[in-house]
This record gives structure tokens, C-alpha cells and sequence, in this order.
């Protein structure tokens, strides 16, 4: 079965190679994008040979593409416990920061997204921000559940500030939202923080209420979005994903059509969340959702519900404990929409590009898994 | 099996006629039950929990007289030795209680453990939920099946193990380790119903 489909793609490889071939011969300055298309096909066709130099996929791809305004990176989901219990955890954060640091040139600046901390601890949180004090560009932080729970933010806002804020970066309006808010599930059951922090940090516990920006948020929000025009392209960092993927892991921000109608009216809006350690794409009218990889391991995508937008990782493989993570960088172009880079430690990184989303999956492809999951 | 069972329904016999008896002042209390359809008739229930005796002229919390007693037991008995001759299996409704209890006790139990790296001998904070909530991604419908790592054909129990092991940072459990098997019924229950699919990569 796998040797002959496998055959059949060689085959199908080698003669779109030969056509490559005639095609070079016969190239002319008109006719390259269209060989560039053939051989992107190539690559595509692509299985068992590994790229050769014959492929022009990257050179003629960087001519016609308009330049992006700027990139910033991210680093997000560390889960880390302190580092006597799991050293692990802090390496992986420790890598990212390596490699974000080692970006020529660098990224305007990082966005951290959120659960810096597993059970929300101090000492947890203080090791979070000596590792990420290591950047060298300028960090935004955005809070996750693994860090809210245990004291309700407590430490979280005296180390790194309000957890809903804004700010303007060339021409476009960055929003850090708080979604991880849940209703009150630990009076009634007279829990202590720690049982609360415990019970969040669950992500299939089914006692826990759902994400939601709440009442609070909604209106801060509401306030912050009065000042800016409709035509400036808007940016939101959101922990949860701000739409309904899962609900029974929290993929999911319960008041999430609320956050829609407040966003429909402006021109570009783009969604960059965590929570999900996936690979995460999807369109809502205007609004583009990115996911973010974790440092620290994947989580399998829902049993259903998943964006049809999304093309899947291919599921990790466990016996390498860096599959299916990584970190990422994000290249905003001038109307705000951006390319989204999955940089898989373990893998070839992965690009969701803006023409992706722009024309509802039809161009720009990104490579679907050999593998996909179960 | 079958000797000890009925050696039970007769002591069980006999102690309903033993409470009927000395016992006048007390009905026959768990044994009785009020009959289905209204009629508020006496009815017995034998310890099989299946063999049910309507007593036509008693009713429903009446304490029966040590004579009628003990003709209620010899009717029951004969009730319970007719059903007997009839009877093709050999398994009662408390064997099937019996068996849902178990299996749901495991269960829980294999939740419980899935869920606390310190119950399975973890050293570093990991516990399996955290890469497979709701026991995603372990497709025990998979296994056994060649495993490219461990260069072998593998079952699920090993990859229990490769994971206690390794990400966990524990010990292997003997493969008769109650923990184990509670592992085991968890995982199995998540996928209830899938079609087995051995060698499914």
C-alpha cells in the first residue's frame, strides 16, 4: 500500500521536475511567476526526495509579495513549575528566548501569551520574568489562566502590570484582552486557592466555568475601541481563543459574539490567542484568528469543532519532547492582516499567510500533515 | 460457584422465615416492597433480587404469622427452583450489577491516576492529562502495533509505561499493577465503540 503510493508520487514528482526543466529552458522575465507556480507545485508533489536546488520557490515568492510594515515575535504557554521540581519546562522557555534573541534583524518586540506559570505560584511567576528579562527586544505581557487562578492576579499585576491594556505600534492598535475570566465555581464549594488553581489548570475538568472577557472587560473594551478610527487596523492579543472552538477544554471564550459585534465595524481585525498549543486558524467576516505553539508540549486538536480554515499539525511524536512545540514570529503588513510563522523546533517552520485567510483558504496553502491526528 | 450461590439463597431463605418467625413485631422490612400497578399487596423479594412472590392475602407491611411464613418461604423456593429449571444462563441481575459496579470503580480509579502524577510515581509535575485530556491522542484502538522508537511491536500498556517513564520521569508498573489496569479502563472507556483498528498508525 505504502510503497506504491509512494512510487506513483515519485513519478509524479519526476515528470513535474522535467517540465520544471523545459520551463527554465524557455524562461523569460514574463513567463517566471508562472514557472514559479510549477515549482511550487514541485514542492508540493514533494514526499519521499528532499528539496533540491533546482527549486526557485523562495527567490521569485520574495520579488512579488509587498514587504510587511514590521515583525514582532511570540512566546507563549511556558507552563513552568519552579525549577528544582521540572527543569524541562524552563529550557524550553529558555530556548525561545535564545532564539527570538538570535532573529537578524530582531522583532520590533515579543508578546508573551499568557500561562507564564503552571499553578500560578510566585516563585513560578518571578522565574517566568527573570527568563523572559533575557529578551532583548521589548516584551508584552498577556495573562493566561495558569497564572490567574491561584491568587486571582494578584502577583500577576505586581510583577507585570493591568492585564487589559493598549498601545499604538506604526500605525496599528495593539489590544491585550483578559478572556480567561470564569464565573465563581469555588465559593459554593468552599475551595481553597490553591483547589481552584488546580481545577483551572485541569484542562478537561468540567466542574470549571468557561472563559469569558465578562461584563468588566467587555466595557473596557468598549471604551478603549470608542478611540480609534474604523480604518486603523487592529491587532488583539486574547489568551483564549476569542471564539467558540471546544467548550469542553475551554477552546472557547463564552461572550466571544459580543467581542464580534464590537469588531465588525473596523476594517481589519486579526486575533493572536494561546491557550490551545496548536496550530489554529480562522475567519470570521473581518476578523482573522491565529493560534500560538507553547514552549512547553501540544495539546491534540478537539475531538471536533475545529475551524475549517485550519490546516492541522501533524501530530507530535512523543518520544521527541520538542515536537509540536515552539514559538513564532508574526509579519504585519500595511492593512494590519498579517503572515503568521508556526516555528516548530521539531519541524520545517510552518507559514499561515494573510492571502490564506484573505481569499477563505483557497490560495497560499499552507502544507497539509502526512499524518494527521486521530 | 453454582453450589455456593444457592447455598446462599437457601441460608437467605431460611432467614426470612427465621424473621418472620421469632421476630413477630417486625415486618419483613427489606425483604418487601409495595407491588407494582397500585395494589398495595404483600410482596416478597427473594436475595437473588429477582424472584418476586405477590402474597394474595397480605398486605403490603402486614407481619405474617410464623405458620404463613414459612408457607411463603416453601412457595418462594419453589418459585426460585421453577425459574431455575428454565433458566438458560447462568448469570443473575446482581452478577450484571455486579460487573458495572467493578468496571466503573476501575474507571474512576484510572481517572483518578491519569490525572495525579504522585499516584503514578511521576517526579517532575507531569501527569498524563496534560498531553491527553479526556485521554486524547491515546488511541488504544491502535495497539498493538510497530512502534518505530522502540523498534518492536508494541501495546498500549508499553506506551503506558514509555510515558510513566520518560516525559512523567517515573517508574514502570508491573504489568499486574492495579494501577495499570485502572489505566487501562480508563483509556479503553474513552473509546468505546470505535472499530479496533490494530496497526493503525
Amino acid at each position: 500500500m505504502w510503497p506504491l503510493k509512494w512510487k506513483k508520487r515519485e513519478q509524479e514528482y519526476r515528470r513535474q521536475r522535467e517540465e520544471f526543466f523545459e520551463a527554465v529552458k524557455r524562461l523569460n522575465r514574463r513567463d517566471f511567476l508562472k514557472v514559479a507556480g510549477l515549482s511550487a507545485a514541485v514542492f508540493t508533489a514533494k514526499t519521499v526526495v528532499p528539496p533540491h536546488s533546482f527549486q526557485v520557490v523562495d527567490v521569485v515568492r520574495a520579488e512579488p509579495q509587498e514587504k510587511p510594515l514590521f515583525r514582532f515575535a511570540y512566546i507563549s504557554d511556558t507552563h513552568l513549575y519552579e525549577r528544582e521540581l521540572n527543569e524541562r519546562f524552563v529550557n524550553a522557555a529558555l530556548r525561545a528566548v535564545r532564539d527570538v534573541n538570535a532573529l537578524d534583524p530582531p522583532p520590533d518586540f515579543v508578546i508573551f501569551g499568557g500561562d507564564l506559570a503552571q499553578l500560578g505560584q510566585p516563585k513560578e511567576l518571578e522565574l517566568g520574568k527573570q527568563i523572559l528579562s533575557e529578551l532583548k527586544v521589548p516584551v508584552k505581557m498577556m495573562v493566561g489562566e495558569h497564572d490567574w487562578f491561584l491568587d486571582m492576579g494578584e502577583k500577576w499585576r505586581e510583577l507585570f502590570g493591568p492585564e487589559n491594556y493598549s498601545f499604538d505600534h506604526k500605525g496599528v492598535h495593539f489590544i491585550v484582552l483578559m478572556s480567561v475570566n470564569e464565573k465563581d465555581f469555588w465559593t459554593e464549594r468552599n475551595m481553597t486557592p490553591m483547589e481552584r488553581m488546580l481545577t483551572v489548570a485541569q484542562l478537561d475538568n468540567p466542574i470549571q466555568s468557561r472563559f469569558e472577557v465578562g461584563e468588566e472587560g467587555r466595557e473596557w473594551l468598549r471604551r478603549d475601541l470608542a478611540k480609534v478610527s474604523k480604518d486603523t487596523p487592529i491587532i488583539i492579543f486574547s489568551h483564549s481563543p476569542l471564539y467558540k472552538y471546544y467548550r469542553p477544554w475551554n477552546f472557547w471564550t463564552e461572550d466571544a459574539e459580543a467581542i464580534h459585534e464590537m469588531l465588525f465595524p473596523f476594517k481589519s481585525v486579526t486575533v493572536i490567542h494561546g491557550h490551545t498549543h496548536q496550530l489554529l486558524t480562522h475567519r470570521i467576516q473581518n476578523i482573522h484568528f491565529h493560534g500560538m505553539l507553547s514552549t512547553a508540549w501540544p495539546w491534540p486538536y478537539a475531538p471536533e469543532g475545529l475551524p475549517k480554515l485550519t490546516v492541522p499539525m501533524e501530530r507530535p511524536d512523543p518520544f521527541d519532547e520538542a515536537d509540536g512545540t515552539g514559538w513564532g514570529t508574526v509579519d504585519v503588513h500595511r492593512d494590519g492582516y498579517v503572515d503568521k510563522h508556526y516555528n516548530l523546533w521539531s519541524r520545517n517552520p510552518i507559514t499561515v499567510a494573510k492571502a490564506y485567510l484573505e481569499s477563505w483558504g483557497k490560495e497560499a496553502i499552507p502544507p497539509a500533515p502526512e499524518f494527521p491526528p486521530y | 460457584m453454582r453450589t455456593a450461590k444457592l447455598l446462599i439463597l437457601v441460608v437467605g431463605i431460611i432467614g426470612l422465615a427465621l424473621v418472620a418467625t421469632s421476630f413477630e413485631r417486625r415486618t419483613v422490612g427489606a425483604q418487601q416492597s409495595k407491588a407494582s400497578g397500585g395494589s398495595d399487596r404483600l410482596v416478597v423479594q427473594l436475595c437473588d433480587g429477582e424472584t418476586k412472590l405477590e402474597i394474595a392475602d397480605a398486605r403490603a407491611g402486614e407481619v405474617l404469622p410464623p405458620e404463613k411464613a414459612r408457607e411463603v418461604a416453601r412457595r418462594m423456593m419453589a418459585a426460585y427452583a421453577e425459574q431455575q429449571a428454565k433458566q438458560v444462563s447462568k448469570w443473575t441481575a446482581r452478577d450484571r450489577l455486579t460487573w458495572e459496579r467493578e468496571q466503573k470503580r476501575v474507571i474512576e480509579e484510572g481517572y483518578k491516576l491519569f490525572h495525579d502524577w504522585r499516584a503514578l510515581g511521576g517526579t517532575i509535575g507531569i501527569s498524563c492529562d496534560m498531553c491527553h485530556p479526556d485521554a486524547a491522542a491515546t488511541h488504544p484502538e491502535t495497539y498493538p502495533k510497530f512502534q518505530t522508537q522502540l523498534k518492536r511491536v508494541a501495546t498500549l500498556r508499553d506506551m503506558i509505561n514509555w510515558c510513566i517513564e520518560n516525559p512523567m520521569k517515573g517508574k514502570p508498573l508491573p504489568p499486574d499493577d492495579p494501577r495499570m489496569i485502572a489505566l487501562e479502563a480508563y483509556i479503553t472507556s474513552t473509546r468505546k465503540g470505535v472499530p479496533l483498528e490494530p496497526g493503525k498508525h
